[in-house]
Parts: C-alpha cells; sequence; structure tokens
C-alpha cells in the first residue's frame, strides 16, 4: 500500500481500538472479538445493502466523536452506522442496548413457530442462540402465530416461510449472486413474505448459498431435510477443483456417507466464499472431495457438542481457522 | 380575523384556472423571483421566513435546503411530498384541489432556489382524481411559459410532473417516497445518507410538503421578515388545520399561529364549538400519530396558562402533559368517545401500514392492535395494559424510520391519560360494549358471555 | 373486465401511447419509476393485477416480473385477485369511525349481501375497508373508483349503490 491511511479511534464497552475511516461500528466490534461483538441476524459482510432490519445490532453510542462528544439520542444499528474518530460505544455495558435488544429478541419471536425440536436448523440457527442469550423464559404473546404454506422452490430448496424473520439475505444473495432475479420480498407488514409469487423455480447456478445465509430454518437443503440433526453429524473440510466457485466447502458426515455440503462459515455464521449448486447438491460421493480435516466448530454451538475437536492436521493450508 | 396567506383567494371563481390565478396576482413572486433575485436570495427569503416543515416533523425549511450537495455535474431534484396520509390531515388535498396553481408556483421558486431542473409532486394513489388537476394545471403552467426551457427568459429550466402512490402510507416518510417514486416498494432507506446527499436516484435531493412549498409563495412575494412576523416565536407564519371530529364545523383552517386552542375549538370563524352540545373529552391537535391530550391539557397546560396553536405551546410540558403540532390533523372527542376503541383503531391503522422491514415494527404493532382489540371487546385482563406500555416502549426509538415512533406514542398517551378507562374496560366489559356499539350489542354480548 | 388469457394482455394503442408518455417524464433508464402509475393503469383495464398482466407489465418497462410482484402486493390499491366493477372502499379509520363508519359498513354489507372484502355474486360490487383516505373532515365517506362520497347517509348509500348498478363503470372520475 503507497499511502498509509489514517487510522482512526473508537471504544466499544471500555476497549479501544483504532480502525479504518468508513468501518461500521459492528467491524470495529469484530475487530476488537469476544464479547463486545453486538448480535447481528440480518447484516451480512458480502452483500451489498444488508443490514439495519433486524435491530438485534443497537448498541448505544455515549459520544459521537471527538470533535462532537455528544451522544446519540436513539440507539443505532451498529451493522449500518460508521464510527467517528474518538466514538464511545456500549453493548453489553448498556442498560438500554440490553433492554432493548430483549425487547427485538421478544418481538422477532412472538411469531416465530417455536418447533425447534423439528425444524433442521435447530443446532445452527442464529436465532436460536440470540433467544438462548437474550430471550425471556416464556412468551407474553398470546395469540395465534403467523403461518405460511410451505413452498418448494425449484428442485432442492424447501421454503418454510413461518419460520423467517425477514432479514432479507436471501434477497439480496439472490439479486448479487444470479443475474435474473427471480424471488423477492412480497405483500407488506407483518404479512410480508419472500417468495416467487408464482413458484417459480430457483434455477441458478448459485442459489443454493440463499440456504446457507438464511440464520434461520426458512430455507433448508431438501437434500438434507429431516436425515439427521447437525449435531449427529460430523464437519469435514474439503475441497475439489470446480470450475464455476472455489470448491472450498464442508462436509456433513454420517459415518462415511456426506449427508450434506455446505459453504465455510466464519465465527460469525457468514460464508466467505459462496459455492455453486453442483458442490452443493450433486456432489455426494466421497471421491468427488479431497477432505482436509475435521472443521472447528465454535464452541457455543450444540453441534460442536458430540465431537473432540481433534488438532488440525499441520498438511491443510486450506483450513479455515475461523 | 386572522391573516391568510395561503387561502385568501380561495374562495374567487374558477381559481383552479390558470386566467384566474393569475389574474388574482398569481405567478407574481416566480416573475420576481426570476426577474430580480439569484437562486441563493431565494433561499436567504426562506431562512429568514423561519417556515418550518408543515408535514409534520416541523424543521426548519431554509436550514433543509440547505444541506443539499450540489457536486458538480450531478442533476439535483427537487420533490413534493403530496402523499397526506396522516389520519386527520387533508388540508394537502384541499390545497392542490382548490389552487393547484399555487402548488406549481411554490414548486418552481423552490426548484429555482435549489437548481433543480427536473421536480416531480409525489401524490396518493387514492387522490387520483387531485393528480388529474394537477396535470391540467401543470399543462396550462407549460403552455403560459411557466415550466419548460429557458423560463420566461430567465434561463431556468424546469420540468415538472406528478407521479402517484398507490395506497401506503409510509410513503409519506420521504426515503420511502423516494423509493416508491423510483418504482419500487416503500420501504424506508437507512439514514444516513441523507436525501440531501443521496436521493432520488442517487442524486442530491430535496423533500417538502405541499403546504411547506406553498408558503414559499407568499415568502418571496412579500419577503421573508414580512411572512416572520406573521405567527409567534419560531412558529411563523400561518398553519393549515384539518379540524375533525365531534365539533360543529369540520374542514379545513388556516390560522395564523398563535391563536389559542380554546379559540379554535369553540370560535365560530372555525370549528364552532362541540357538536350537539356536548362536553370536551380529549384531542389530538396533530394527526394520529401525536398523543391524545384530556381535555384539562387541550385548552390550558399543566401550568395553568393558554395553550395555543403552534409548535412550541403545543408541544409545552413534554409528552407528559403536552402533544405535537405534526401536520395540523386536529381531531376533536366529545364526551361520548371511547379511547380504547380510538387507540385500537389508530393501532390498527399502523398496522396495516407498518412496511415490514424492521423487526420491531413489523411485529410489535400487529401485537398492540391484538392486545387492544381484545381489552376493547372485553376479554382484556388487567395487565394488558402494562404489557401495551411495554411493547410501544420496546418499539419507540429502536425502528429504522418514525412510523414505529408514530404508531408507539398514541399507545403511550392514551394509557397515560387515560388509564382508567383500560381498566374500566377490564372491570365492566359489558358497560363498554352497550356504550361503544348500541343496538349491536346483542351480538357481541353473545361473543362476550361465550 | 377483459378477458385473462395470455394472448389477449395487450394494451390498446391509446394506452401504450399514454404508458410511453409517462415512461418520458423520467430520465433514459429510469423508466422503473414509470411501475406504479402503469401498474394502475393496467388494473383499470384489466380487471384486476394476474400474474400475467404483471409479467405483461415487466415487458413494457424492461424490468423483471419480479419487481413488479414485489410492488403490486406491496401496494393496497392493487388488486392481484379479481374484484367486481365497482370497488366500494370505506374509510374506517379514527375520525370516520366516530362519525359512524362502522354502523355504515354493517349498512352496506347487508344491502348488498357481502361482507368486507367480498364480491355480490353479479360481479358489480365489492365492498372492502381501507384505512384514511383523508376526508376526515367530511366523513363518513366512501370512494368508488377515484371518485370520493362524502358525508354519507345511509339514504345516500342507496342512491349511490343504486346509481352504480346501473351504470356500474369502474372508474368515475372526478369528486362528487
Amino acid at each position: 500500500m503507497s499511502e498509509q491511511i489514517q487510522q482512526i479511534k473508537v471504544t466499544i464497552d471500555d476497549q479501544t481500538i483504532m480502525v479504518d475511516p468508513g468501518t461500521s461500528i459492528l467491524s470495529a466490534a469484530r475487530q476488537i472479538g469476544g464479547n463486545v461483538v453486538p448480535p447481528a441476524m440480518c447484516f451480512y459482510s458480502s452483500l451489498k445493502g444488508s443490514g439495519g432490519k433486524c435491530r438485534t445490532c443497537l448498541v448505544e453510542v455515549s459520544a459521537g466523536s471527538e470533535k462532537d462528544p455528544r451522544p446519540m439520542p436513539k440507539l443505532v444499528a451498529s451493522c449500518s452506522t460508521n464510527v467517528m474518530d474518538g466514538m464511545i460505544v456500549k453493548n453489553k455495558t448498556s442498560d438500554r442496548v440490553l433492554d432493548a435488544r430483549k425487547g427485538v429478541v421478544e418481538l422477532l419471536l412472538i411469531n416465530h413457530p417455536l418447533d425447534c425440536p423439528v425444524c433442521d436448523q435447530a443446532g445452527e440457527c442464529s436465532l436460536q442462540d440470540l433467544a438462548f442469550e437474550h430471550g425471556a423464559s416464556h412468551s407474553r404473546f398470546e395469540f395465534e402465530r403467523r403461518e405460511f404454506d410451505q413452498i418448494d422452490i425449484g428442485e432442492y430448496i424447501k421454503l418454510h416461510m413461518t419460520r423467517c424473520i425477514l432479514c432479507y439475505r436471501c434477497v439480496y444473495t439472490a439479486n448479487q449472486l444470479t443475474d435474473n432475479r427471480e424471488h423477492g420480498v412480497l405483500k407488506r407488514g407483518d404479512a410480508s413474505e419472500i417468495g416467487t409469487f408464482i413458484e417459480n423455480s430457483l434455477d441458478n447456478e448459485f442459489i443454493g448459498n440463499v440456504i446457507d445465509v438464511c440464520p434461520v430454518g426458512a430455507l433448508t437443503d431438501k437434500t438434507f431435510r429431516f436425515r439427521s440433526r447437525v449435531w449427529y453429524t460430523k464437519p469435514m473440510d474439503a475441497s475439489c477443483s470446480c470450475g464455476k466457485c472455489s470448491g472450498n466447502v464442508v462436509l456433513w458426515m454420517i459415518g462415511d456417507e456426506i449427508a450434506r455440503v455446505t459453504a465455510r462459515k466464519d465465527k460469525y455464521g457468514e460464508v466467505k466464499e459462496f459455492i455453486c449448486n453442483d458442490c452443493r447438491f450433486n456432489k455426494k460421493e466421497l471421491s468427488d472431495w479431497k477432505i482436509e480435516g475435521p472443521r472447528h466448530i465454535d464452541r457455543h454451538s450444540v453441534i460442536s457438542a458430540n465431537h473432540y475437536e481433534k488438532a488440525a492436521p499441520t498438511h491443510t493450508p486450506l483450513l479455515n481457522k475461523a | 380575523m386572522s391573516r391568510k396567506l395561503l387561502l385568501n383567494n380561495v374562495h374567487v371563481e374558477g381559481i383552479h384556472t390558470y386566467d384566474v390565478y393569475r389574474k388574482s396576482g398569481g405567478y407574481a413572486a416566480v416573475e420576481k423571483a426570476l426577474k430580480s433575485m439569484t437562486p441563493e436570495e431565494v433561499v436567504e427569503e426562506v431562512k429568514k421566513s423561519g417556515l418550518r416543515g408543515r408535514g409534520g416533523a416541523g424543521f426548519p425549511t431554509g436550514m433543509k435546503w440547505s444541506f443539499i450537495a450540489k457536486p458538480e455535474g450531478v442533476p439535483r431534484h427537487f420533490l413534493c411530498n403530496a402523499d397526506e396520509s396522516e389520519p386527520g390531515t387533508f388540508k394537502d388535498r384541499y390545497l392542490m384541489e382548490k389552487i393547484p396553481h399555487l402548488l406549481i408556483e411554490g414548486m418552481i421558486l423552490s426548484s429555482f432556489a435549489l437548481g433543480c431542473e427536473q421536480s416531480y409532486i409525489y401524490i396518493r394513489g387514492e387522490y387520483m382524481y387531485v393528480l388529474r388537476i394537477l396535470e391540467k394545471a401543470i399543462a396550462e403552467a407549460y403552455q403560459n411559459g411557466w415550466l419548460g426551457k429557458n423560463i420566461k427568459g430567465s434561463g431556468f429550466n424546469l420540468e415538472l410532473s406528478v407521479s402517484p402512490g398507490a395506497g401506503a402510507y409510509i410513503c409519506g416518510e420521504e426515503t420511502a417516497m423516494i423509493e416508491s417514486l423510483e418504482g419500487k416498494r416503500g420501504n424506508p432507506r437507512m439514514k444516513p445518507p441523507f436525501p440531501a446527499i443521496q436521493g432520488l436516484w442517487q442524486r442530491p435531493t430535496v423533500v417538502n410538503n405541499v403546504e411547506t412549498i406553498c408558503a414559499v409563495v407568499p415568502i418571496v412575494n412579500e419577503g421573508g421578515e414580512a411572512y416572520a412576523g406573521v405567527g409567534i416565536g419560531r412558529s411563523a407564519g400561518t398553519k393549515l388545520i384539518s379540524a375533525s371530529g365531534n365539533i360543529n364545523k369540520p374542514g379545513v383552517y388556516e390560522i395564523e399561529m398563535g391563536i389559542t386552542v380554546e379559540e379554535f375549538i369553540y370560535g365560530d370563524q372555525y370549528c364552532g364549538g362541540i357538536k350537539n352540545g356536548k362536553k370536551l373529552k380529549a384531542c389530538v391537535p396533530g394527526g394520529s400519530s401525536v398523543p391524545i391530550l384530556p381535555h384539562y391539557l387541550v385548552c390550558k397546560t399543566a401550568e395553568g396558562t393558554d395553550r395555543l396553536m403552534s409548535y412550541e405551546s403545543l408541544s409545552e410540558g413534554g409528552f407528559a402533559t403536552g402533544s405535537m403540532l405534526g401536520s395540523g390533523g386536529f381531531i376533536v372527542y366529545d364526551e361520548d368517545q371511547c379511547i380504547v376503541r380510538n387507540t385500537w383503531n389508530f393501532a390498527r391503522f399502523y398496522h396495516h401500514e407498518s412496511c415490514g422491514q424492521c423487526s420491531p415494527c413489523r411485529e410489535g404493532t400487529g401485537w398492540m392492535e391484538k392486545v387492544l382489540h381484545r381489552l376493547e371487546y372485553g376479554h382484556g385482563k388487567i395487565e394488558d395494559i402494562d404489557l401495551l406500555w411495554d411493547i410501544q416502549r420496546k418499539i419507540e426509538g429502536n425502528t429504522i424510520c418514525p412510523l414505529g415512533d408514530a404508531a408507539a406514542w398514541p399507545v403511550a398517551a392514551a394509557i397515560r391519560h387515560f388509564r382508567e378507562e383500560f381498566e374500566w374496560h377490564v372491570k365492566e366489559p359489558n358497560t363498554c360494549m352497550t356504550r361503544n356499539y348500541g343496538l349491536v350489542t346483542e351480538k357481541v354480548f353473545d361473543k362476550v358471555n361465550a | 373486465m377483459e378477458n385473462q388469457n395470455i394472448e389477449n394482455i395487450q394494451f390498446p394503442k391509446e394506452l401504450l401511447d399514454e404508458v410511453k408518455r409517462i415512461t418520458s417524464l423520467f430520465p433514459e433508464g429510469k423508466q422503473k419509476s414509470a411501475l406504479i402509475r402503469v401498474l394502475h393503469i393496467a388494473q383499470a383495464h384489466f380487471g384486476y393485477l394476474s400474474a400475467p398482466v404483471m409479467d405483461y407489465v415487466a415487458r413494457l418497462l424492461l424490468i423483471q416480473p419480479i419487481e413488479v410482484y414485489e410492488v403490486a402486493t406491496f401496494y393496497s390499491m392493487y388488486d392481484t385477485q379479481p374484484v367486481g366493477k365497482v370497488k366500494l372502499e370505506v374509510c374506517r379509520t379514527g375520525p370516520c369511525m366516530i362519525e359512524g363508519a362502522e354502523k355504515l359498513v354493517s349498512y352496506i354489507e347487508k344491502k348488498l349481501g357481502i361482507k368486507d372484502g367480498e364480491t355480490t355474486e353479479d360481479g358489480v360490487f365489492t365492498l372492502k375497508t381501507v384505512e384514511c383516505l383523508g376526508a376526515c373532515g367530511y366523513a363518513p365517506m366512501l370512494q368508488a373508483g377515484e371518485k370520493f362520497h362524502e358525508h354519507l347517509t345511509e339514504e345516500k348509500v342507496d342512491v349511490l349503490i343504486e346509481q352504480y348498478r346501473l351504470n356500474p363503470v369502474a372508474n368515475y372520475m372526478g369528486q362528487e
């Protein structure tokens, strides 16, 4: 780099870090890591325009900047608010934030079916994790929950709209990874739904990625549905030489059988390299893949409960350390 | 008799036509501005006038104008927000229907001041017949050389047209309106960037309400200082008030800001008092989203001073004992009206109008409606009142756009001032049913007793 | 109402010209801005916005069909299902409610033998309650086509319904 970028200072929950200008509060918090990172249900780094909608990442800005140290009157969405030099942010240290977040979680859950025992996403569901950490033990919502019919969108993807939290990630994915957009958000308010309107199949080569970006069990892989709870599977990093995508995937194994193929996610649940449908849905033989080693699974996830972490083999440079 | 600046000619026969409007002094302000003023001077007059946005937020117009970015080679746009949808408000429709050329004249002046050559009026789809009136007037303005290329030899060009919505309250929020004008769903945008930097088609954009734009005409005609001399303090000029509810003379009134609320409700030249000799129970002074005031806080503030029709006086006491001027949708309730029923009705409105983009509003507005419905129809529990308070608190301030606040405030204010009436709905549901639904109650009683 | 066979979905020349005029109000490449207005025209002409009608509009404006579906299902004025020739849209919000909108709706329901949201068997009337139409001072009111009917009473509704029954044209223009 020829020019040194003048970095700016931001303090989040009493931890200070220097970041590049234009960095969002959320991204600065992720650079610090650990407890100061707000949860994010809709923001997705690689999807342009995502974020701001779920409101779980709200934080308190107790000083706007060095120049103008006034606090911001409202809580702000950390994913879509950029840091200023000298900004002071409170996340876990703010009662206002914790209270608002608890409220958002409660609101996200009022219409969400509590069908985790039969939901394929259980164990790797962001909403489940969020509810566990910030939710209340019971719901005060005493009305019928919203329901939609399940829809097959194409051969491989099941849309279970009842579980959707309208993060819009799949819409941005379909919009940005594929040429012809066929699915979007229909209707409005709490009747909004993700759909294609006329049940078009989504048969684009990269459309399978909508499954991976979905934070809940609204979009699931039909080749894997009801085959196994994810925590009974063994995730392995694997790769293949694919002409369409990087070929870097995670294989979810039951014994020697490949039950499911997904892209690799970092610790914030984000896919860094999207994979093609061919890798995801069609390559289910061990001979299709070069196994690199066991996948690191974050300790907080129920998936890690069923197997011990083995030391990563040193000869696998592609291993994602996330 | 207070002064009129916008509606002084409204009763002139044929004022909606170009010829009559012109003969009554119309387009003089455009003539003056194009001949003898620079755009900066027009902005300056608007700043001096103290004009504040008439759509609801009351933001100083001159200041809003000064925020517009002026990057080289990028067109800017000026937009008129005619998406009037706030329950209780119907003044913009009245203005556009009666004196369409006043809005067009204001559009020309504002576009000139901001250096915009392509301007749009975004009107709610339900006002399609008003759109046709405006289009006819715009065609007349083109024919007479007030729109188009090189207007009256000044070198200023302006293309003006009208574009409709199709039924969405949220499009009154300026970034949702911009999205809608781009042919999309009316989902408000995240801010920043503000429209002044990236608005319509990512270009610098200013959005103003119909009445605000119309007010630029008398400001240019008479000068900013003269305008600032009308009204009271920081509430400069006149305001159109849409009066509805249980009053003798509902309708649109132009008032000089600073008259007392008492005069407005009971004065013969305004609402003419409460209908059928009944007593005042409550008042929503600025459109459905502002806090409702109980009768003892309508004409007097908590301090006991006269409450005035102005931004400051109506909000005196904060949300604890005050409200807001808002869009000037003045709804009056007599002693027979039920606050719970009204709050439920408004909650249903916001539930229906939530765009669904962010979770607190999408989920919270529906929940509030359901709880209020239960209370209103006699199935409520005493804890529901605190539950409602808690839900509204979790929506307010936590959403992308102000619709969340607009949904939360009326619920909060109703509980704040009328908690007893909510409790009464729980304790004596049948009495409330009889009062609210009169003869139809038989069926309702069955439901309640089932 | 026109037949909704795909082959028949085509604006007549004067409407195509109108679409061209509306599109020309926006800069080059921003023709999507005409969408909301074109959908109004399509709905008035074809009766409602079926999927083939929306696909046709998408082709006219050179956009993806989903962009049309997203918009058509967002705004409350659009019908994506068949409706009667005359839509009676009664305002139910606050100020209209306190002036008796609910009673008026019950009256119309009884008179036409349909419920809110339904269409009469002869396909003439659809009754719909809607949110604030900006006529609060002239309550109660209903909108039929583009026309506002205000200060309504049961007697006025009787006359109205008779008029529309005799001459069920969807697009009444102008105001009372």
